[in-house]
């Protein structure tokens, strides 16, 4: 098991399963299926943030990664 | 502007500005497309700080439920053109600004050719689709895009330049994304509105002075519950 910071922004907050700051995964989990795990629609996240930078679902978590999801903001 | 009066009006902008810098900004000009909630708090913050040429446009009118946020929008305002509001607001602030008021919606027809003459183009539109349409005109014509978009507490900013993959980045290819965003659903804050248009000012003056850090390839985006700010790289 592996531990990610898992940051979920705005409507995506409520797919968060625990308060803490960490979240235990299976190493080589893949942003795609941490999304569907989460129950989380596909098409509610439209950015994907790891350690600051932009990456695809295929990507493979890492212990101690930071992974942002943000959905799509569009309004002006 | 008379000498003294240039520099009484601009005289809290020194020394953050040069008198140089104002200069440059004087004959800047700056298309602001749609003038709500972002791009309401755009034209105030432009014309005070001294942009000489602001094109203004909407083809929008104001309505109730404009109220929560948009800056220009007042009770004695219903079913006024936008347009027209934000060029009346400019002129009481600063009548040294020439401004250009276009009350229209942009397409593929017209986009071109309404924001051709600019030196930046500031994106405040509420529509994902038109956002698409504007990069691909500015683009045509070498413009820098300046970008906000809100969404109930939250929000986001890039610089787009000629040649950057730019919305591609952010809402995936042309074509495949939903108009709207979840703003949709959460509606939009005032004082986020103002936030996120206030860094679009400023980004815009880092654009035409060259100056500071831009966001290029670069996504800033914050969340005011949660007090998060971050910039992420794009690319």
């Amino acid at each position: 098991m592996i531990k990610i910071d898992l940051q979920l922004f705005v409507t995506l907050s409520k797919y968060r399963p625990e308060k803490n700051e960490f979240l235990e995964i299976q190493e080589g989990t893949s942003v795609g299926k941490l999304i569907l795990d989460l129950g989380i629609p596909k098409d509610l996240v439209k950015l994907i943030f790891v350690n600051g930078k932009r990456q695809k679902t295929t990507y493979q978590l890492k212990n101690n990664d930071r992974l942002g999801l943000f959905p799509p903001v569009g309004g002006g | 502007m008379k000498t003294s009066l240039f520099k009484e009006r601009y005289d809290r902008n020194f020394n953050t500005l040069s008198c140089e810098e104002q200069k440059k900004l004087g004959i800047s000009k700056v298309i602001i497309v749609g003038l709500g909630g972002l791009g309401g708090s755009v034209c105030e913050m432009l014309a005070r700080v001294g942009i000489g040429h602001l094109t203004l446009i909407d083809g929008d009118v104001f309505e109730p439920s404009n109220l929560n946020r948009q800056l220009l929008c007042q009770e004695n305002l219903m079913g006024f053109p936008k347009a027209q509001a934000a060029k009346d607001r400019v002129k009481a602030i600063n009548s040294e600004v020439m401004v250009i008021h276009l009350e229209e919606y942009l397409d593929e027809s017209n986009l071109y050719d309404r924001i051709k003459d600019g030196d930046v183009i500031m994106d405040c539109l509420d529509s994902i689709d038109t956002r698409f349409k504007l990069q691909t005109a500015a683009q045509n014509a070498s413009i820098p895009i300046v970008s906000g978009a809100i969404a109930g507490v939250a929000g986001q900013l890039t610089t787009i330049y000629p040649g950057d993959k730019g919305y591609e980045l952010i809402y995936g290819k042309k074509g495949g994304n939903q108009s709207k965003g979840i703003e949709t659903r959460t509606g939009n804050i005032a004082y986020c509105a103002f936030f996120v248009a206030a860094l679009q000012s400023s980004e815009c003056l880092k654009v035409l002075l060259d100056r500071g850090d831009i966001l290029r390839n670069k996504l800033l985006i914050a969340e005011l519950w949660t007090n998060t700010f971050e910039i992420m790289d794009l690319v």
